[in-house]
């Protein structure tokens, strides 16, 4: 039975027709995940973006004797709700550093509660009626309004919404990753060096390469089972400290830093090794003053996105303790201290609604660092890529 | 003396004692060699040479002291460790210095020093593996000394909450006895893995078949980093937004078909896990279809087949062993994933098929037993490593399979850049 040109050319278009079915389909997955990422930072800088203000009222503080004694006489009964308690603690120890305070009465503008801000922010939670009213005629007056939150960048770890911050955590990411570098940076670079450049093929040489990219595999979380066995009960290093985490971390950053270098240690031409070779140097002599520089760039990206990486690392810090409540910048690496994605974690288990827009505040910094770092390393790449 | 301090000293006095055998050492050298002597290496690597013999013994009696304090508890003080391996450097510095001859190879001495670092560090990700498996391992038979093995395998509750009363030697206060019947979190673990798969798989195929087969060039440069900024998302962000976001939308959309999901439902997580991981298949897909050979295609289309079923009936299957390592990689990834569960799964073990209840995983019960204020050798506690090595053990081989797979396709097409 034969088939008229007819029915074959609509068999063929049915079958082009599959290809550009195929061919929208797959274009649709990609639009899915780029959908999902302008939605997902959408979402965050909505919920976020909020953060980075804070309501301030203004008030008549009295600095007499009562107030020495009970900080919340120091201001009038209708504001006294809408003051962040956080401040009026302060006010005691104030007039002590100052003693001309004392029998003033000043108009200033202080910190209002969480509240008040959330109330300014339109989420209209946690304040009485009367309160609202309140803050309602202060507004009016102009002597309630959304001030950039310079709090936020400048102070720790907080029970209340309207004075908890980010530094701690920042300087405690800082130190951390400090750790991190000094460790996986040295041992990483070395491995690779090693393995490329000297390594005999045996057996011992298969068995590291194999086992760095089954390394590079490990669920975090068992890194920070081996940073708790290992390091704190047998090593005893100090629990919740940057040391612990930043080790713990380096192990993870080890392999990323490793394949990275061997990347570019593969990089580099023959050519340069044998010109080398051929003068008279060394192995360690040509690896030392032609391979290295000429691989550093490669190696230098490699290490940057292996420290973004551990940067956004949370559940091995979790196991060694680095979540804990820290209202100071830790002053040594072995004090306890925290990160920044471990206090965005603390932050989203609190229940108010003013540690919502904290967290969400913590992780526009956190992605605006980690976005800034992988930028840095494209530029560095794409600065110093020779192709040979 | 506080130990910084000493630890300050020691250092300093270590620099020096390296700042004098460099300068003696390289005094010597350049005298020899003014004399006429024809010497085998230049003054600066004897200079190096007598550094190296002064500092290494030095560090390394210091360093074993301390490893004798820290793992056998040795009582070794201070002040004399940090002495006696100063006096070490000293002797050093002298042999050092001895050996600056005409005859001596400084520069081979050195770089046989240098090549043993270098094996030293390579050898330190094998000593990590090895501390893994160690510390899960140990602690793990610890764990199951105290608990049945078998119970631990196939009991279906999971309920460590009198271990805490038994670890304090009061265990007939306890209600119940603890109980650690691992399949209700491993039902949880395979079913948020099982709903992350089936996002990613398809959407991560499909995006890779487009950049690989379809895409101009500008759409590709720009798509690739557009799905790695997906992979660079920290987990604890996409915990919190399936947590505030996604579930609460969930439980609205399963109301409207008169569902009753809870906020801790197990597709949340699921799904936004699905999203992180498009990256690891689309990315390794990608690379796999571009190895396939240029002339399976070309023979494929002078046959007459259409571009899809090219993709279909040619490319797809013989990029299949690739793919098949990409999934199993995701899915390795996406059972150790802790985070995003930690935050948006709940913390009850829940034996069900419904992905709309509350169900707990592996990981938050490692996470939940590690952060509570328990002491370390309590049952519930050790649970965690017990865990952890089932965890350790399946990613493992998902990943041994996945690199045989890989490997399997590199081999048939003589690929060597994956």
């Amino acid at each position: 039975m034969s088939q008229s040109f007819d029915e074959i050319s609509a068999q063929l278009r049915r079958r082009h027709r599959k290809t550009t079915r195929l061919k929208w389909m797959s274009m649709g997955a990609l639009g899915l995940a780029a959908l999902f990422l302008v939605v997902f930072f959408g979402d965050m800088l909505a919920k976020g973006l909020p953060a980075f203000q804070q309501a301030q009222i203004q008030v008549q503080v009295d600095y007499n004797e009562r107030a020495a004694e009970l900080p919340l006489a120091a201001v009038q009964e209708d504001v006294r709700p809408l003051v962040s308690r956080g401040y009026l603690r302060l006010i005691p120890g104030r007039m002590e550093d100052n003693p001309e305070l004392l029998g003033t009465t000043r108009k200033e503008w202080v910190l209002a509660d969480s509240a008040v801000d959330q109330y300014l922010k339109g989420h209209h939670t946690g304040l009485r009626d009367g309160q609202a009213a309140v803050v309602e005629r202060l507004q009016a007056d102009g002597r309630a309004e959304l001030r950039f939150n310079s709090g936020f960048f400048t102070r720790g770890d907080s029970k209340m919404a309207e004075l908890a911050g980010i530094a701690s955590a920042a300087m405690g990411t800082l130190m951390t990753l400090l750790v991190t570098l000094a460790v996986a940076f040295p041992i990483g670079v070395m491995t690779a060096v090693y393995l490329e450049e000297f390594a005999p093929d045996n057996r011992l040489t298969q068995l590291i390469e194999i086992n760095i990219n089954n390394l590079a595999a490990i669920p975090s979380i068992l890194f920070g089972l081996l940073g708790l066995a290992i390091f704190i009960n047998v090593f005893g290093v100090p629990r919740s400290s940057p040391l612990v985490g930043g080790l713990t971390l380096a192990l993870m950053t080890l392999p990323v830093i490793i394949i990275a270098t061997r990347t570019a240690l593969r990089s580099v031409p023959d050519s340069i090794r044998h010109a080398a070779f051929g003068v008279g140097c060394s192995r360690w002599q040509v690896v030392r003053d032609h391979v290295l520089p000429l691989a550093l760039p490669g190696i230098m990206t490699g290490s940057i996105i292996g420290l973004a990486q551990a940067m956004g690392e949370t559940a091995p810090l979790i196991i060694v303790g680095m979540v804990a409540f820290i209202p100071d910048v830790a002053a040594s690496f072995s004090e306890a201290a925290t990160v920044l994605p471990a206090q965005i974690f603390t932050w989203a288990g609190e229940p108010e609604r003013a540690f919502v827009e904290k967290t969400s505040g913590g992780i526009l910094v956190l992605l605006a660092v980690l976005i800034s770092l992988n930028a840095t390393a494209v530029v560095l790449r794409k600065t110093f890529e020779r192709r040979w | 003396m506080p130990t910084n301090q000493l630890f300050a000293l020691f250092c300093g006095t270590l620099l020096v004692l390296g700042l004098i055998a460099y300068l003696a050492g390289r005094y010597k050298a350049v005298r020899v060699r003014a004399s006429g002597t024809a010497m085998h290496a230049q003054p600066d690597q004897y200079a190096w040479f007598s550094v190296l013999s002064t500092a290494g013994p030095a560090i390394a009696v210091g360093a074993l002291g301390g490893i004798a304090m820290l793992l056998l508890g040795a009582e070794i003080p201070t002040p004399y460790l940090l002495a006696a391996s100063l006096g070490v450097g000293g002797v050093g510095l002298f042999a050092g210095l001895r050996r600056v001859r005409p005859d001596f190879h400084a520069r081979k001495a050195l770089e046989s020093v240098v090549h043993g670092c270098l094996a030293g560090a390579a050898l330190i990700s094998i000593f990590t593996t090895f501390g893994i498996l160690i510390s899960i391992v140990g602690e793990a038979i610890r764990f199951f000394q105290m608990q049945s093995f078998w119970d631990f395998i196939t009991g279906t509750t999971w309920n460590p909450g009198a271990s805490f009363l038994e670890a304090a030697g009061r265990a007939e206060e306890g209600a119940s006895a603890a109980q650690f019947g691992s399949i209700p979190l491993f039902a949880g673990t395979f079913m948020i893995t099982a709903i992350a798969m089936l996002v990613a798989i398809p959407v991560g195929l499909l995006a890779a078949i487009y950049m690989a087969e379809f895409a101009p060039a500008r759409v590709r440069t720009l798509a690739k980093p557009v799905l790695e900024v997906l992979a660079g998302i920290p987990t604890v962000v996409y915990g919190f937004f399936a947590a505030i976001s996604v579930a609460p939308i969930l439980v609205d959309v399963a109301g409207l078909f008169g569902l009753d999901a809870s906020f801790n439902n197990a597709l949340a997580p699921g799904l936004v896990m699905g999203i992180m991981i498009i990256p690891f298949i689309s990315s390794l897909s990608d690379d796999v279809i571009n190895a396939v050979p240029d002339s399976m295609r070309q023979g494929s289309l002078a046959l007459g087949l259409t571009r899809g079923e090219t993709i279909r009936d040619v490319v797809l299957p013989a990029a299949l062993p690739g793919i098949i390592s990409a999934a199993l990689l995701a899915m390795s990834r996406a059972m150790g994933e802790t985070m995003i569960v930690v935050m948006a799964a709940g913390m009850r073990p829940n034996l069900t098929a419904n992905p709309l209840e509350d169900m707990t995983t592996v990981t938050v019960r490692i996470v939940a037993s590690l952060t509570g204020d328990q002491e370390f050798a309590s049952a519930e506690t050790l649970s965690a490593f017990a865990l952890g090595l089932v965890l350790f053990v399946v990613t493992l081989s998902l990943n041994l399979v996945s690199v045989i797979m890989i490997r399997r396709f590199r081999e048939k097409y003589r690929i060597n850049n994956l």
